[in-house]
Order: C-alpha cells, then structure tokens, then sequence
C-alpha cells in the first residue's frame, strides 16, 4: 500500500487523467446500455409502471443475491478464499427447510414451518462449520488455485449428496403468510406484489440489522474485522485465524441458508439451484469490490433488478446472460467494484 | 535449466514411443477398448491444455468444455449447415472433394475457438486467479446456455436446441474414410501423441520456463523481464485451440453435437478438472492417465449405481470427483501418477 502511495504521487497528475478517463468510459457505457435497455423497452410499448414492476420482481431476487454477496465477502475478507460452495448453501437452506416441514410432526403449520425454518439454518451452519473443517482447514497455505479446486470439490460434493437425498424433483415450500402455495398479492396502482416479497426484504433488513450489531458491537465481530484488516496483526493480538476463518465460514453458511429459506416459497427450489445462484451472489460481491459489505448488497440490488429488466425488455432466455455480461463489463472496466474502493482485485505486481 | 547429455535428452521422445506402441497395441490386442481409449484420447488432448493452463501458468479454467463445446458445434454446424448451403449456392456440388470440408470446419473452429478464448481471457487475465476461476465458471454456462438455444427460436435454428445437430460426417482423406471405430482410434490417438510431443516441448523451452516462473512467482517474474500477460494469454489460447480439436473430433466420432451436460456443461468442466488434478497439475504426462481414470470410474459409477438406487439417474459420479478433487488437492497436489512415481521412489530407497 505504502509503494502505491509513492507512486500516486510522483504520478499524481497522470494517475489523475486516468482515472479521469477510466470513469468517463464507465459512464458512457453505462449509459449507452440503459439508453438500449430503454430503446427496446420503447419497441415493446412500455410504460414506466413496467419497469417499476420489473425492478420490483428483480430486487426480490436481488435481495438474495446480496445475502449470497455477504457470505463471499466475509469469507473472502478473512481467509482470502472465494467460497465456490457459496450457493449449495443456500440450496440446503431450502432443501432442508422444505424437507423438515413436510415431515411427519404432529404440529400446527406455522410451529412447524418455524422449526423448519431454525432447523434448517442451524444445519446449514453446521454444514459449512464442518466443511472449513475438513477441507479448508488441512488445505491452509496451500496455493490459490489448490484452495479454489477444493471448495469447486466441495461444491459439486454437496451437490451430489443433495441428488443422492432429494432426488431431481422440485420440492415446495409453503408462503409465509398463508401456509399454502398460492400466496397473497397486494396491489399498489399498477403494481402487483406478492406478500413474500416482504418477507424477504424483512429477512434481508434484520439480517443486515444484526450484521451490523454484530461487527461493531462485539467483540467477536470486531476480532473478525481485525483479522480481514490484517490477518498477521489480527494474530499477534491474541485473535485466532483459525477461528475466525470457521466463524467466517459459519456466518456465510447461515447467510445462504437464510437466503433460500426466505427464497424457496418464490421458486420451487432443486438439488442443482445453488451454481447459478453461486454465480450471481459473485457478481454482486464483485460489484462491491468484493470486499465491502455495504457495497455487495446494493450490489445484489443492482443486478437483480438488472436482469430482470433486461430480460424483460428481451426474452427470458437473456437472463443469465445479463449477469454475466456485467460481470465482463465490471471486470473490464471497473475491477475495484462499481462501488467500493476495493483495490485486491487486479494482481498488484 | 541444464542441458541434459547422453540419452536422457531423448527420455521424451523414448516415452512417447513406448506409449505409442502401447496404445497402437489395443486395437489388435483388446478390441473391445476400443471406444473407451478413443475418449481417452480426446480428453487426453484437453486435459493437456488445461494442465498447460493451471500447472504451468498457474490459471483456472472453469469454463474448458466450453471451448471444447465450441470446437465440437464449429464442426457440426459448418460440416453440416454451412458447407451444404454453400455448395448449394455455388452451383454444383463437387462431391469428389467433399472430404476436405470436414477438416476446413475443424481449422475453422480452431481459429474460430482461440479468437473467443483471446477476448475472453484478455481483460480477465489481469486479474487474481479466483476472478479467472468464476468468469470462465460464468462464460461456461452462458456458451452451453447458447448451445441450448436460450429459449430463443434464432439462435436454436443455429445450434440445434436440446436435440444438437446430428448428421456429423465421418472424417476421410479422398476416398480412403477414417472409420469404422478402430481406424479413427489411431487418428484420434496419432493427435493425442502429437499434442502430448508439444506440449512437452514446450513445457521445455523458453516459454515453459517463463510459465513456471509466473506460476512460481508473478512479481519475480516480471521483475525478470518477462510479460506475464502475455504468456498467461497465450497458454490460455492454446488450451482453447487443443480443447477445439478434441472437440472437433469428438462431434466426428459420435457424428452429433448434442447439448448435454456431461459434454459441455459445467459437470463437463468439473470432469476436466478431475482429470489434470489426477493425472498432476503440472504433469503433461499424467493428463492421458488422469484421463482414463476419469472416464473409467465415471463407467464404473454409471453400472453400479442403478443396482444400488432404484431412482439413481444423472450425475451421481460427480460425488466420487468431489471427494477426489478435495483428497487429491489436500494430500497430493502434485497429483496422483506423480505421488505414485514418488512413492514408489521413497520405498525404492528404503529397501535399498
């Protein structure tokens, strides 16, 4: 950092023009795409009450993309890891939920779907507690790309194991607000919004909420800030690595799980779900900088709503392609994150 | 690096001979192998790429069954899209030459394969291997999404949707036609032995040395002058180029390109992995042997899993490979052939 620094200024005044251009470019091409995005709308007759309900079906997505992005950046942050196992978590989170609750307890529903739901995430967790355990934990030292292949080895593990449990079949999970699959939709003007949509962007608040109690108000989530800040100093504290890469692991378990739990009702999940919402959660946590909280959930914001637009004003069929296309544009131009300063993405070197 | 005297500058060229004889032997000695070596062979080619790739340079390719995937479809929409429309707008068809088009459509492939792996890689390569690792992840599943066709009618008149395009000819030379099987087993097989004297040649030359040097340490390296970029570039369009041919030959051997998951998806990049990581990251000899053992245990799996489940379909092989991915990079990263040569080397010395 230090060497940077020396650099900027000795070079200030060109560093300055560049990165001049470099945002002059990244407007513009942000601009030409909305200028698109917005020319096909006009060809299919849209109206703005069309984009506010695309947005609005995107961000519901979007909002799992950000508790997906979380989960890489705290792990990310402390052990240096891309977690590829990121999304079968929030595949289990669902998976799990959704088995527990058509179980044969003799409960009233709503008991039954809160145990479903505790059950679920307290798996979930222990899950990724288990896994730091036996494969990042005999692995640590080892080169990147070692490290990447054993969560790729993880990942496709649990994936199998899903298909070994559940099988290829969809499972559902019931709406929160009425314990059944039709859910209740609320009508505000012209736009339709579904009562589980409130539920995830409830989720996502208290889950944000508590984050942020926890990494500033405790003494364990400040040890883990310290440890993302500088892992060596973190240690000569007296602060674990160790633990804190299986806290680390643990809360983005938890993360994900709550993800898919709050998510499965909205979609009916399956064994293989957890790739493509891997990736996506990536994109997000990249649009931060992969390493700022704040900027992986408007991040997920961002990209939900993106993707829904752009295959709305499309064909469904673009809707992958959306993602990956910003990830290109954003590794392309804006490697640090749309938002955050985060510099750790290009090789310094 | 030293220059070796004597016979020990040949041990190569001695070893790939003595491969060859080996596997020029199965067709005559074991014909019902045949098929199984044949995908040996092609993924052989691949996994070549793809060691050259992660073993040498150091970078990640998640998305190598795409390039794969696009040397297989290359063949298949040209050889038997393009060409025919073509030779239909020229006039007459001049079927005495019709054989040399097949092969047009595997060069065009190649060149077509390497351009997609240069954009690709050019701005991705500047970055840290975990973001290599998940944009080629993401650039894999949106070219299999194309050859799916996308849900959309244009692009599935193109590629075929989910039935692919069958009707791929055999490969010929005039009149003389590679096939049946055990004849296109030694093409196959003549590429693979091609590829694998390239490869090592080039892990060593100038270039392979470079390679370990950005693999060993970046900073070094270019402190040394060397463009990393530049060399990491490179790598990656050559495995693209070696990925395309076998594709190619691939799509020529089961005469369609189909879109399923275990050829070009992502389970097909994860296979590919398994397959470097067995025979050695940075092991160009161990990629044929990482290979069969993939395709062995995935046959394995594939007859025993169905007495042991009774809904056992699909991809339950991948539970052995995430299993092996994981043991294989924990205990021995340097791959399984290298750890067995070592082993055998450790007791050697013991009882000695």
């Amino acid at each position: 950092m230090n060497q940077r620094v020396g650099v900027a200024k000795t070079e200030s005044k060109w560093k300055l023009s560049r990165e001049l251009v470099g945002k002059g470019v990244t407007v513009a091409v942000i601009l030409g795409v909305i200028a698109f995005v917005l020319f096909l709308g006009y060809k299919k007759h849209f109206e703005t009450r069309h984009y506010l309900q695309l947005a609005i079906d995107g961000i519901r997505g979007g909002s799992i993309y950000a508790l997906i992005a979380l989960g890489f950046v705290v792990i990310h942050s402390v052990t240096g890891i891309i977690n590829f196992a990121q999304g079968e978590f929030v595949m289990l989170g669902a998976m799990l939920c959704a088995t527990i609750y058509h179980s044969d307890l003799s409960l009233p529903p709503v008991l039954k779907l809160a145990l479903a739901i505790v059950l679920a995430v307290a798996a979930t967790t222990l899950i990724g507690v288990v896994l730091e355990r036996i494969t990042i934990y005999p692995a640590r030292g080892s080169p990147v790309v070692a490290l990447i292949i054993i969560t790729i080895g993880a990942t496709i593990t649990i994936r199998a194991l899903a298909l070994l449990a559940w099988g290829t079949r969809a499972k559902w999970v019931p709406a929160f607000t009425t314990l059944e699959m039709e859910d209740l939709t609320f009508r505000f003007g012209g736009l339709i919004v579904k009562a589980q949509s409130f539920w995830i962007w409830g989720a996502v608040a208290v889950v944000l909420a508590v984050l942020f109690y926890f990494f500033e108000r405790t003494v364990m989530g400040k040890a883990l800030r310290a440890c993302a800040v500088n892992r060596r100093a973190a240690q000569l504290m007296g602060i674990s690595p160790s633990r804190m890469s299986l806290l680390s692991f643990a809360l983005a378990a938890a993360l994900g799980a709550i993800g898919g739990i709050v998510l499965a009702p909205a979609t009916r999940p399956t064994y293989d779900m957890g790739l493509i919402l891997g990736l996506k959660g990536f994109v997000a946590a990249i649009m931060g900088g992969l390493v700022s909280s704040p900027g992986a959930v408007l991040g997920g914001l961002i990209l939900g709503a993106a993707e829904n637009i752009g295959a709305g004003v499309t064909s469904a069929g673009y809707k992958d392609i959306v993602a990956f296309v910003i990830l290109i544009l954003i590794l392309l131009f804006r490697p640090q994150g749309l938002i955050g300063g985060g510099e750790r993405a290009v090789e310094e070197g | 690096m030293i220059r070796e005297t004597g016979w020990g500058r040949y041990r190569n060229y001695i070893g790939v001979i003595i491969f060859a004889v080996v596997v020029g032997l199965v067709p005559v000695l074991a014909k019902k192998y045949v098929h199984v070596m044949t995908l040996i062979g092609i993924h052989s080619i691949v996994t070549m790429g793809l060691c050259l790739l992660m073993g040498y340079a150091g970078q990640i390719s998640l998305g190598q069954a795409a390039f794969y995937g696009l040397g297989a479809y290359s063949s298949a929409i040209l050889t038997v899209k393009f060409f025919p429309w073509l030779s239909v707008q020229m006039g007459q068809p001049d079927l005495e030459s019709w054989w040399v088009w097949p092969w047009v459509a595997i060069l065009v492939g190649m060149v077509f394969t390497a351009m997609v792996a240069y954009f690709i890689g050019a701005p991705i390569l500047r970055l840290r291997g975990n973001y290599l690792a998940m944009a080629t992840l993401g650039f894999g599943i949106v070219v299999h999404g194309i050859f799916k066709g996308f849900g959309l009618d244009f692009v599935r008149n193109i590629t075929g949707g989910g039935t692919g395009i069958p009707g791929v000819p055999r490969l010929a030379i005039g009149s003389f036609a590679f096939w049946p099987k055990e004849i296109y087993y030694y093409l196959v097989w003549a590429t693979t032995l091609l590829v694998l004297l390239l490869s090592l040649n080039i892990v060593n030359s100038r270039v392979g040395r470079a390679l370990r040097s950005v693999h060993g340490s970046e900073v070094a390296a270019n402190t040394l002058g060397i463009d990393t970029d530049r060399y990491k570039l490179q790598v990656l369009v050559l495995s693209a180029i070696f990925a395309s041919v076998a594709g190619s030959f691939y799509a020529h051997y089961m005469t369609v390109a189909a879109p399923d998951a275990h050829s070009y998806g992502f389970t097909a990049s994860v296979n590919l992995l398994v397959m470097a990581a067995i025979g050695g990251l940075a092991s160009i000899w161990g990629a044929p042997f990482g290979a069969a053992a993939v395709i062995l245990i995935k046959d394995t799996i594939r007859d025993v899993m169905p007495k042991l489940l009774k809904y056992a379909s699909g991809e339950h092989e991948i539970i052995a490979f995430g299993l092996i991915l994981v043991l294989i990079m924990i205990f021995m990263p340097d791959g399984v052939t290298v750890w067995l040569v070592d082993a055998v080397r450790r007791t050697r010395r013991r009882t000695a």
